[in-house]
Order: C-alpha cells, then structure tokens, then sequence
C-alpha cells in the first residue's frame, strides 16, 4: 500500500535499510543517498529533454501544417534517438583562435545552471531535492550562472557574430532578471517564505489569482531569460546566424540544445510551483504519488503555452525589447509590489476586527488582492492607450528614410 | 581533521589562488573569470559559516551583476585583451610593504578576539535567520539608519546615471 502511494520515497527508504544492515554508518548513508538523488534527478532531466524535443517538433509541425517527425517508432516519437546518435559522432571542431578553456567550460555551464534549479522544485509533497529557505533567490542566483555560460560561448568562439550574440545577451538576461526578481518577491509576500516547498503548501489560493500580473510578468521575463522567441535575438538565424552557437559542433552544440529545451522545461516547471500550487491538489496529501502526477500536469500544460508563443509569435528587435522591459515590466512590476505589499499588511493588521473565520478569511483575502489587481491592469490599459494614441500620430508624421545627401564641396567649387 | 576543516582548506586554497591569478593573468577575460571564481569560494565560506542567505546575495550580486558587467566592459575593449607591458610600476615594494602591514595588523587583531580560537557557538536547528535579518534591518533599535543611508547612496547614484546618460533634445 506505502509503495502505490509513495513509490519513490518507499525506494528510498527500503535502499537506505539495506545499505545499513550492510553495516554503513548512518551518515555515509544521507551522503550515498543524496549523490544518488542528484544523479537520478540530472538523469531524469536529460530524459525529459528527449520527449519534450519530440514534442516541440510535433507541436511545431502542426501549427505550421506539415507531419513533423513521422518515421522512427509510432507518430516518430523515437525520431529524437537516431538525431542523438548522430551528433555524439560529429566531430569536435575548434575555431582558430578560441579560446580553449573558455570554449570548452560554456556548454558544461550553460547545461548545470539549469539543472541546478531542479534541485529545489518539489515535485510532490515527499520528492524534492532540498528544502533551503531562501529557494526564490537560490534560483535567481543559479539563473545568473547561465547567462555567464552565454557570454563565454560567445567570447571565447572568436567570432563576430558569437560576440555581439554574447552583447545581446548581457543586454537582454540582465534587464529581464530585474522585473523576474520584483515579480518572484510577490509570492514570496503572499507565503511569507522564501522556501520553494514552504510556497507551495502557502498555496491554499493558487497566487495565480491572488496576483495574476505577478504570475504574467514572471511568465514573460523568464521566457525572455530561456531566451526563446520572441525573445530570441541572441541566436537570432537571420542575422547573426545562430548567435553565440555559431562555432559549437557536435555534443557541444548539443549540450546548449539540450539546456535550450531544458530550460523551458524548467521555467514551466518555476510558474506551476510558484503560481499554480505546484503538486497541490485533491488528495495529494495522503497519496503524495498524485501529487507527482498534478505537477506534471501543470508544468506539461505551462510548457504547452511557452511553445505556442515560440511558434505563433516573431522576434521582437532588440529596442523594442528593451523598451518593453524598462518602460513596461519593470515599472508595472515596482508598482504591483509596493502595492501587493500595503494591502497585503493592512489586511493582516485588521484581521483581528474583521470577525471572519479562517475560510472566510481566506476568500476575502483572495478577492481584495484579485481586485487590486484588476484595479492596476485597468490603470495600465489607460496609461497603454494614451501611449498608443501618442505613438500613432508620430508614426504617421512622413519619416523619410532616404535624404538627399548636401553634394560634396569640390562638387559645388 | 574534520571534514569540514578540509572543506575549509580547499576552498581558502582555491579562492587566494584564484585572487592571486586575478592580477598576474595577462589576459584580462581570464581575470575576470578568475575573480568569479574567487568570489565563488567566498560565497562557499559564508554557507560553511550557515549563512545561506549571504552566500546566494553573493552569487547574484556579484557574479550575476558585477562580474559580467566587468566582462562586458571588457568585451567593448578588444584591442586590449591581451596586455604585453610589465605588470608592476616602480611603487611595487610599498604596495608590498603595506600589504604585509595590513595582513600582520588583521591577524594580530583578530588573535584578540575569542571567536578566532573557541569553538563556534551552535545554532538552534530551526531558527530563522533571514527573519531576524530582516527585523534587524527596519527595526530602529537595529540597523534602520545604516539601511537606510544605504538606500538613500544608491537612489542618489541612480539619479546621477540618469542624468548622465540623458540626452537632451
């Protein structure tokens, strides 16, 4: 009965007794089982990257009318083995005058820094890799290290284009780090915690309704850290061909493929534990296996929405990013913070007088904080409104992009 | 030895290495790559020393925020990349000198205080340290005007990067 309800921390247990009766010491143990841990957890990253490719591929094709992947194994779900196959014997190139260190350590990195978030997503109520209490920054941090992996694959190739991908990126996953950190600090007023799993079990509301702009913003910034499309101009094909990958073959290239989808996979997984409660549901409690089973589900339906914006939507320029970001996210974000944060402590402090019960409580919490934040989605429509009537007069005063250049002095003499 | 000690010495050893490298690479991408990995082994003392919270800051500060901005100002400056001049002026022996000064006066100060050579005092298994961080930065018997003159530095110098970067029409 423990085993259907609980298979993997009944796995764990029986595997720890074992290791005992065979006369380890207790700590050696935590140590094996928690290498043991990481490992299963990296293993089942790179795992998950192999269906979600095939995924991508299949969604991609039929939104674009065509059959994707269709001849290896059923609806060519194995399509992604063979591709593997064949770039672990590709052969290695180095550019003249890269970098060697440099070059060699940016795939690893790009790599680890995604899989380091996993360490701190609980996946049910018993199945998580750590419980730190400061998760929120923690993954902050960690997202910090990819961008680092960026710019040195894009320094060290010793290329022009891989360089000003590298500029891109540092002008792109800096900026949207600053509204993803001011969104990330909404639920973490709303839980009072720090702690990833101490978030989630505060979820009693989803805080996707009690802060629905908190939950767009950090969607949005966060698929501008991924850097996908729309938000893609650091790989960019048109124009700076592939970006700062341009001189990576073979597995090295692969490893920043399999941290691309990755990564996506790991920002649906952030929005469906800070947002959508994470492995909450009905009975998850007592049959934590089910827990499992809603994080999935939310996270697959999350991933699902961040592919449908990379296919329906075009890159944005690289000014029109940014003006998004500083003149739109972040200020909305300033605002909603400042504002989440006095009607969140009024509320606290007159709930004594209040009367209500800890469920009417609760509804009425939800319902203010859901209407503040209708109140700023209404007041940003109107600011976005006069912006826009500004911007169409402007846009219709005549722009001549060509002049008639002054003709040269000795042309005149 | 405990385990905690070698992991102590490792990281102390990587870190002044790494500080070392920082200033006698010739290449300045790789200092400032060295320097991330110094201020790496200084975020791994504070979680030996159970400050998770400091050591996370840390990362985020300042290999997230300072160090690759130090690259990117690197990166516009191609054409210096590689620095071929001697690496020491004239003044190298008071820089040494005073170096030596300041190292001698830390220790010498540091052997005074009884956190040195006693035993670190434990902590209670569930106490919540960035709580108490936090109520000693707002409360006005704690840190509040320091916190707060912080605060007050940092709005002053982003006004000042406004100004600067305005271009007036």
């Amino acid at each position: 009965m423990v085993f259907f309800s609980d298979p993997i921390t009944y796995i764990t247990n029986w595997l720890a007794n074992l290791l005992i009766s065979w006369g380890l010491a207790s700590d050696t143990v935590l140590v094996i089982m928690k290498l043991l841990g990481a490992a299963m957890v990296c293993i089942f990253g790179f795992s998950l990257v192999i269906f979600t490719i095939w995924l991508e591929r299949k969604l991609y094709a039929r939104i674009q009318d065509r059959l994707g992947p269709n001849r290896v194994g059923p609806w060519g779900i194995f399509q992604t083995f063979p591709d593997m196959i064949k770039i672990f014997t590709k052969e290695y190139i180095t550019p003249e005058g890269a970098d060697k260190v440099v070059y060699n350590l940016a795939p690893i990195l790009a790599v680890s820094a995604v899989l380091l978030v996993w360490a701190v997503i609980p996946f049910a109520p018993t199945v998580f890799g750590t419980d730190i209490n400061i998760g929120v920054l923690y993954i902050v941090a960690v997202g910090s290290i990819g961008t680092l992996g960026v710019i040195m694959a894009g320094w060290s190739s010793n290329n022009k284009y891989a360089l000003l991908a590298a500029f891109r990126t540092v002008a792109q996953m800096v900026s949207f780090e600053v509204p993803m950190v001011l969104a990330l600090l909404v639920p973490v007023l709303l839980g009072q915690t720090m702690g990833v799993d101490s978030l989630v079990k505060a979820q009693d509301v989803w805080f996707v309704v009690l802060s629905p702009i908190a939950a767009i913003i950090f969607f949005i910034s966060s698929i501008a850290e991924v850097g996908r499309a729309p938000f893609d101009l650091l790989e960019a094909e048109s124009e700076i061909v592939a970006g700062f990958q341009i001189e990576y073959s073979g597995l090295k290239f692969g490893m920043f493929y399999v941290g691309d989808f990755l990564h996506a996979f790991t920002i649906s997984a952030l929005s469906a534990t800070l947002f959508f409660g994470g492995w909450r549901g009905p009975g998850a409690e007592t049959w934590p296996v089910l827990g499992l089973a809603y994080f999935f589900m939310k996270t697959f339906i999350i991933y699902f929405f961040v592919v449908l914006i990379r296919i329906a939507l075009p890159r944005l320029r690289i000014d029109q990013m940014l003006n998004f970001n500083w003149k739109f996210l972040t200020p909305l974000a300033l605002v909603l913070l400042m504002v989440t944060a006095v009607v969140e402590k009024s509320l606290i402090h007159f709930m004594p007088s209040l009367n209500f019960s800890a469920v009417g409580f609760l509804i009425f919490r939800s319902l203010v904080l859901l209407l503040t934040n209708i109140l700023i989605i209404v007041v940003t429509a109107i600011f976005l409104r006069a912006y826009a009537r500004r911007e169409h007069v402007r846009v219709s005063q005549p722009r001549p992009v060509a002049v008639t250049p002054e003709p040269p002095a000795s042309v005149i003499s | 030895m405990t385990p905690m000690q070698i992991i102590f010495i490792l990281t102390a050893a990587a870190t002044l290495s790494a500080a070392v490298l920082v200033v006698t690479t010739r290449n300045i991408i790789h200092a400032a790559l060295w320097l991330i990995v110094s201020l790496f082994g200084v975020a791994v003392f504070y979680v030996l020393l159970n400050a998770g919270f400091f050591a996370v800051v840390q990362v985020v500060i300042y290999i997230g925020a300072i160090a690759i901005l130090f690259i990117f100002a690197v990166m516009l400056t191609r054409r210096l990349m590689s620095d071929s001049g001697p690496q020491s002026n004239t003044n190298w022996w008071l820089a040494a000198v005073i170096s030596v000064l300041l190292f001698v006066g830390l220790i010498w100060m540091l052997s005074s205080w009884r956190g040195v050579t006693g035993e670190p005092p434990v902590l209670k298994s569930n106490i919540d340290t960035i709580g108490l961080l936090g109520r000693a930065l707002v409360s006005p018997d704690g840190f509040v005007l320091p916190f707060e003159l912080a605060s007050v530095l940092l709005v002053a110098a982003l006004i000042g990067a406004i100004y600067v970067a305005w271009e007036r029409k």
